[in-house]
């Protein structure tokens, strides 16, 4: 008996339950939405970026590619820093078919036919950026076809991963 | 030979467990409890073993065995013994097992408790937990085996192998390439076993949920029996966090804590499943109800504890913390897969058994604003797994990565959170069952009066203008005013009735009451954490400049002055530039700062080291960018001014004290509940 009145009691109950839980859910929904629109970055190789040029100039976008070592200039005055990436593939699958990530970096760095891309950053430079490292920079392609970066994301795969014994014999 | 002990040991804790899941499931169907007791005890066996092959391993990394490629790969010479230890988690395969290393101590520790009470939930907390040792046990085996060997062919090249290759001889290095810099500061060294202990801990309440569901008990004894696993869960996932930030602020010089990193966010998310269970159980004990989303919470949890070690571990996604891209990754897949659809199945199973036993009425009740923090914590949670996995999505559908950054991340969270602070105040105040708006607006309005004159007036006097700080500000202060308004009302009724003294009084209600006023300072910590991070998220700022010797840069009221600069060699191995800045607040001296540069030889990286100096207020951070040669002496820096981020730290350690005190054991802990029969072994027949 008593657990029929509470049935009947809950019934309009659930009602406001449902349609408080259907607000939130629409409010994370338009929440996530509206904030993927406000900061997606395009993430691209080099290759790609060349590809589309004018098309993706003013969008954010995220390119990675391996650091050329002679091209790194650096003004701690200004503090301007500006280096070369060169074309690598953006597909895991694709790096580790070509002998792994160091393996394609080094290939890219020596091979002066891959696209090539000249970045401008502002601020100290970056611990970790030198020859053959993979970049990841998020910014903007310029007017000048100089991509202006305001993030820096460096990864040196070969100190890591791959020893390389200096004496042999046992 | 110490490599092969390590390995042959790994090996045996395979094949026992193996056993012990064997002789666990066989024990039940047959109804041979002998054989249960054999799986207890393959499973007591798991944490020796484990630990004679982590040992080994140290052992190893110590003495220098650079015939090793994992050893090689971590240590060096120069590196002195502590951190060689600690190298144990500086690379993938050994961060592996010393996963299964704690998980095999938790796995012993639960077979030592006492069973008597709830023996049928015994083989299926056996079968659980020794399945996901041994899933962990197989990848360190057959994919990443620390203990391999470098060989070197008659041909001259090299392989990597754990037996040796047919006329091969073991490849001799001098020396290995040492520890990765970063991870060589006291925070990073234990940061990772916290997280690592969190993750682990997690996998004990989700084996007893499971036998829950597979013996059909599906009272509310399993969630008394995990109260407090979970709780040591949650606190070392906690711990690891807040270590993590600390580490970040410490060594990464970006002025930061916290970056919305993939990585970060990946051990985040269990942690914010743990949170909602830690809460929602608690409706599940007084009143019965949400007893499926406390079994979909748990499978949840678990699952991203697996996701979260796979996304460290597979190179999925590119992040600092991501330094391996290996094969383990669609094991991984597989495995959560696997876990995530079979723990569903049982659920779905015993959906019928799992009914609420009583319905919600009042929106306004403490049960409906536990729902509702459950909604906001699992709602950070879809906007964490949505910003992680958007560059999958969007490639799978649209042929193009795109990815979100941490603006997406704060800007999506940001009225979650805030959503969040607001229910730790209303929350407390309301009723069980039946709550209105008057009667919570009644019990609301002292401490409702009192935040908005600390928490709008004071910081509008101070000259803050900005509308979401102010919110922030005075969320922060209307939790703080409910949490010590309820301690304040709690010890005065017990004064009342017991004639105690207030003190006294306050003592003995929270150690009454642990799990609530433990609850209550946790909630301290986080308001108090919350001031840290309004103040560095919207208060930051910063400058940066080369000057001369001599020179200075202002930022705020503070004034440094570059005095001199000095480069040295350190025993262990680094190149040391290090300069010297005096410090003036509003024209007064105040102290110095040594921001310096750490050039690592061996693995020809730099470090930079901030130099800080911090007080309640605010934080000055100082990192030495570059210096030029010895003839023009000039040096160029970059200077942050933090304010408030210390509340971040200092609310950190309250927020741990709290779990302490939820955590800590009372006497008659298990004493209410009635005792099952003793020979229950009905389990799946049942």
């Amino acid at each position: 008996m008593e657990q029929t009145a509470m049935m009947e009691k809950s019934a309009p109950g659930r009602m406001k339950f449902i349609v408080g839980g259907l607000l939130i859910v629409a409010a994370v929904v338009y929440l996530i939405v509206s904030s993927t629109q406000a900061s997606a970055q395009y993430f691209l190789t080099v290759d790609e970026l060349v590809a589309k040029g004018e098309s993706v100039k003013g969008r954010d976008l995220r390119i990675s590619g391996a650091v050329i070592g002679d091209s790194i200039q650096y003004d701690p005055q200004t503090l301007t820093l500006s280096f070369t990436i060169a074309a690598i593939p953006g597909d895991n699958k694709e790096i580790e078919a070509q002998g792994g990530l160091a393996e394609v970096l080094k290939q890219a760095v020596n091979d002066p036919n891959r696209a090539r891309l000249v970045v401008s950053y502002n601020g100290p430079k970056p611990d970790l950026l030198r020859n053959e490292a993979q970049a990841i920079i998020t910014g903007k392609l310029g007017d000048d076809g100089v991509f202006y970066a305001n993030e820096l994301l460096l990864k040196c795969p070969t100190k890591y991963e791959e020893a390389v014994p200096d004496q042999a014999g046992s | 030979m110490l490599a092969n002990f390590g390995f042959g040991a790994l090996l045996i804790t395979l094949l026992i467990s193996f056993y012990g899941i064997g002789a666990a499931i066989y024990g039940v169907r047959r109804n041979q409890p002998a054989w249960v007791e054999s799986a207890r005890l393959a499973m007591l066996l798991t944490f020796p073993l484990i630990s004679i092959a982590a040992l080994s391993l140290v052992v190893l990394l110590v003495a220098g065995r650079y015939e090793l490629e994992f050893v090689a790969s971590v240590t060096s010479s120069s590196m002195p013994t502590y951190l060689r230890i600690t190298a144990l988690w500086g690379g993938q395969a050994g961060s592996l097992v010393f996963w299964s290393w704690l998980m095999s101590a938790f796995a012993t520790a639960v077979t030592l408790r006492r069973w008597d009470r709830d023996r049928e939930f015994l083989p299926w907390v056996i079968v659980v937990s020794l399945i996901t040792l041994a899933f962990f046990l197989i990848l360190i085996i057959f994919f990443e085996n620390p203990f391999e060997r470098i060989w070197r062919l008659p041909n001259g090249s090299f392989v990597t192998a754990m037996f040796q290759p047919a006329g091969a001889g073991l490849a001799m290095m001098r020396d290995g390439q040492g520890l990765n810099p970063l991870l060589r500061h006291p925070g990073m060294i234990i940061h990772p076993p916290m997280l690592y202990l969190g993750f682990v801990s997690f996998v004990i309440p989700y084996a007893f949920a499971i036998a829950a569901l597979i013996t059909g008990r599906t009272d509310d004894r399993w969630i008394r029996i995990t109260r407090r696993w979970t709780l040591v869960a949650w606190l070392f996932l906690s711990l690891g966090l807040i270590l993590g930030g600390r580490w970040a602020y410490d060594v990464l010089g970006w002025g930061g804590y916290w970056g919305w990193d993939p990585v970060e966010i990946a051990a985040f998310m269990p942690w914010l499943t743990g949170t909602a269970f830690l809460h929602s159980v608690m409706i599940q004990e007084k009143r019965g109800m949400l007893k499926h989303w406390n079994m979909v919470l748990i499978i949840l949890t678990y699952c991203l504890v697996i996701f979260g070690t796979f996304l460290t571990r597979s190179g999925v996604l590119s992040s600092v913390h991501a330094f391996a891209q290996s094969a383990i990754g669609p094991m991984f897949f597989g495995f959560i897969g696997l876990t995530f659809v079979a723990s569903l199945y049982l659920l779905l199973q015993r959906w019928d058994s799992l009914k609420a036993e009583t319905h919600m009425t009042s929106m306004l009740s403490r049960e409906a604003l536990f729902l509702l923090n459950n909604l906001l914590f699992l709602s950070i949670l879809v906007v964490c797994f949505w910003g992680v996995m958007f560059p999958l999505i969007s490639e799978l559908f649209t042929n193009q990565k795109v990815t979100v950054g941490p603006p997406f991340y704060e800007r999506a969270t940001g009225p979650l959170f805030a959503g969040l602070l607001l229910l730790m105040g209303v929350a407390p105040l309301s009723a069980w069952r039946h709550s209105t708006a008057k009667t919570l607006g009644r019990a609301m309005w002292k401490p409702f009066i009192f935040s908005l004159l600390v928490g709008v007036l004071l910081p509008l006097g101070l000259g803050v203008r900005h509308w979401a700080a102010l919110l922030g500000f005075w969320l922060s202060a209307f939790v703080t005013s409910v949490t010590l308004y309820e301690f304040w009302r709690g010890a005065l009724a017990r004064r009342r009735k017991s004639g105690e003294n207030l003190l006294l009084a306050l003592w003995r209600l929270a150690g009454r009451n642990r799990r609530r006023y433990g609850g209550y300072v946790i909630h301290l910590g986080v308001v108090l954490m919350a001031l840290g991070i309004i103040g560095i998220e919207m208060f930051q700022t910063e400058t940066q400049g080369t000057i001369p010797r001599g020179g200075s840069i202002s930022l705020g009221d503070y004034t440094v002055t570059y005095q001199s600069l000095a480069m040295f060699d350190t025993p262990d191995g680094r190149n040391v530039a290090r300069a010297v800045l005096s410090v003036e607040k509003n024209g007064r001296y105040v102290g110095e700062l040594h921001p310096r540069r750490d050039y690592y030889f061996e693995s020809q990286q730099p470090m930079t080291i901030p130099g800080v100096r911090s007080t309640m207020e605010d934080d000055l951070y100082v990192l030495l960018v570059d210096w030029m040669p010895v003839s023009s002496q000039g040096a160029t820096f970059k200077v942050y001014h933090n304010p408030l981020v210390n509340w971040l730290w200092l609310g950190g350690f309250v927020f741990i004290l709290g779990t302490l005190i939820a955590a800590w054991p009372e006497k008659d802990a298990e004493e209410a509940v009635e005792r099952a029969p003793r020979s229950a072994y009905a389990g799946a027949q049942a």
